[in-house]
């Protein structure tokens, strides 16, 4: 199963249909609303990038998107078909693949073994039915080589990556193994400023290569490099939807902020 | 040690970082610490008693060893996945009380007695992994239970049916000779007598340790203990993981049960308890790091002759038995300490 995936074909999707649209999406906890009203979608080569504060609901949308659970009202649609999606395993039976923000690495074990952990590539049958050693290692190190990290050793344990190294192994997994969709949890948030780079250039690079992005984050000025479609959430509600044409950085920023708490923010702390 | 350049506070401000050398990677083994270990005590004991050196020794210290080392094989795997098996003493004993009581109850072939017993310490096993998973208890609280369950069982069962605390003597019921054939024989190579439980260990530690480097379960038993979440998130049956480790627990107690049901006949019923920590001791010493996630089975049975030596070397020396357990709790945080001392440095390179 593991092994046809690489080659998965983008072209069966026309390019008129949102890979992944949400409409009027809900979800609560309890008598907590989470979210509410969600509208958003994005297609074949484009980034969505979802831009909230702490507790602005970003999580939640990302679970429910990734099948950790479901919503609660409105329709959730992949390839224009509406889906109930109960598990993670079946969002990425839909192509739909989620890289954590904390990457779903185990920092322990080697390199190429995480990059393969849950879809190993076995030869022979049953009783000494064995990993395909030889080949995973090659193949990683090749998916690695084509996003331009260079590892001298794919045996060493995955821990000892750097942050950003790290987020493009994770990232260049969930390409490798069929993603039509990557969804990415605050890629850049723990990452200094060129490890952040290096990430954002990768994103760029997967969603010209025909995948869908959903980004979260953040940080407006990450999400400006590379995205095409913005929304901001804020405490459960969409409080902005717009294309990379039609705002600034600036007016995105101050959006981002709150709009008029930063200038007032501002003002106190110039005044010191 | 070797004066491995520990000098790098200016890295270089390139993330590429410089291929391991040989040696380094050597250093990074998991076992390496213990069989330095291993070496240095048999060297001591070499040294020190003159009865050590003999092959009649070495072939006890090969039996106490493998005894012991079966059941490390096991408990180190779960260890690596991330769990503790408390009971796995006890259970030895359940085991071998179970198959022996039921045949002799039933006047029945020894071999129905043996696979019941089977399936009770595959269901302990379950049982015990079924717990932890379905409560999110650790299991070391879990295995607690059940050891104090088990050890209870054990005795009280067996008063029940016998009147004594051992089981009765089953050497002339049908199927024993097969039985022990299988589980309690020995043989001889070239003046050595080896027991078949020697091989019996070897073969276990080649199979897991074909197990966790090779095979996907492997490589499951690494990710569910190294990081539960990050296993899940990627797809990887954690429950059913774990489970299949303590069940395999369970299925080295049955056989540890079925030696020590043929090799003598009888079993006492309070036997087995404390060794649960000789298990987890020998996993660690050699190497099994204690929150999961690192160690090989070779570690393992590495750690196992080292609990062989040193508790056979003791009594070859002429000393007091007493200091056999001093001695394990010295190895202990000897081994604790180097290696993490051993991974600290690997990591750092």
């Amino acid at each position: 199963m593991a092994s046809e995936t690489a080659e998965a074909p983008l072209e069966e999707i026309s390019t008129g249909v949102p890979l992944v649209q949400l409409k009027n999406v809900g979800k609560y906890y309890g008598h907590i609303t989470a979210l509410q009203g969600i509208n958003l979608k994005v297609g074949k080569g484009e980034v969505t990038c979802v831009l909230g504060d702490n507790g602005a609901g970003k999580s939640t949308l990302i679970k429910i998107i990734s099948g950790r659970h479901t919503h609660d009202e409105g329709e959730l649609l992949v390839d224009g078909k509406e889906v109930h999606l109960s598990s993670p395993r079946e969002a990425l039976e839909h192509g739909i693949a989620t890289v954590y923000q904390d990457l779903a690495v185990v920092p322990l074990m080697p390199v190429w073994r995480n990059f393969f952990l849950g879809s190993e590539q076995t030869e022979g049958v049953w009783p000494v039915r064995k990993l395909r050693v030889n080949e995973m290692r090659e193949t990683a190190r090749e998916e690695l080589h084509k996003m331009g990290i260079d590892l001298p050793d794919l045996d060493a344990p995955i821990g000892s990556l750097s942050g950003g190294q790290r987020q493009c192994v994770a990232i260049a997994r969930a390409v490798y193994f069929g993603a039509r969709v990557l969804i990415l949890d605050e890629p850049t948030a723990a990452l200094g400023v060129k490890q952040s780079g290096v990430v954002l250039r990768y994103i760029s690079a997967a969603a010209q290569s025909g995948l869908g992005v959903i980004f979260i984050t953040h940080n407006p000025h990450h999400a400006y490099m590379v995205g095409d479609h913005f929304v901001l959430l804020n405490r459960g509600l969409m409080t902005l939807d717009c294309k990379y044409d039609d705002i600034t950085l600036d007016q995105l920023t101050s959006e981002m902020a709150g709009g008029d708490e930063l200038e007032t923010l501002q003002h106190e702390l110039k005044k010191r | 040690m070797t004066q491995a350049p520990a000098t790098a506070p200016a890295a270089p401000p390139d993330e590429r970082v410089h291929r391991a050398s040989a040696l380094q990677r050597l250093m990074s083994r998991p076992e390496l610490g213990s069989l330095v270990g291993a070496i240095a005590i048999y060297i001591f004991f070499f040294v020190v008693a003159d009865s050590f050196r003999s092959t009649a020794a070495l072939s006890t210290i090969l039996y106490v060893t493998s005894t012991i080392g079966i059941m490390a094989v096991g408990v180190a795997l779960l260890m690596i996945g991330g769990e503790f098996d408390l009971s796995a003493g006890v259970a030895v004993t359940t085991s071998a009380l179970t198959a022996s009581l039921l045949s002799y109850q039933l006047s029945t072939n020894v071999w129905v007695g043996i696979l019941v017993a089977l399936v009770v310490s595959l269901s302990i096993g379950f049982a015990n992994g079924w717990l932890v998973m379905k409560t999110g208890i650790p299991s070391f609280l879990v295995t607690l239970g059940s050891f104090l369950m088990l050890q209870g069982l054990n005795l009280a069962v067996t008063k029940l049916l016998t009147g004594q605390v051992a089981s009765q003597n089953i050497s002339n019921m049908d199927g024993f000779a097969l039985a022990e054939a299988i589980f309690a024989s020995e043989f001889s190579v070239g003046g050595m007598t080896i027991r078949i439980t020697v091989i019996y260990w070897l073969l276990f530690v080649a199979i897991a340790t074909w197990i966790l480097l090779r095979t996907k379960v492997g490589n499951w038993i690494y990710a569910v203990g190294g990081d539960k979440e990050s296993a899940r998130a990627v797809g990887v049956p954690v429950a059913a993981t774990k489970i299949g480790l303590f069940m395999g627990v369970g299925f080295l107690a049955w056989f540890s049960g079925m030696h020590l049901l043929f090799r003598f006949n009888t079993v006492q019923s309070g036997e087995g308890v404390g060794n649960e920590f000789i298990f987890i001791i020998a996993a660690v010493i050699g190497g099994c790091l204690l929150t999961g996630g690192y160690g090989t089975a070779i570690g393992a049975a590495i750690g196992a002759l080292i609990y062989g030596m040193t508790n056979q070397g003791i009594i070859y020396a002429g000393w007091n038995p007493d200091w056999v357990k001093f001695f394990l709790g010295v190895m202990l945080l000897l081994a604790t300490v180097t290696n993490m001392w051993v991974r600290n440095r690997a990591s750092k390179r």
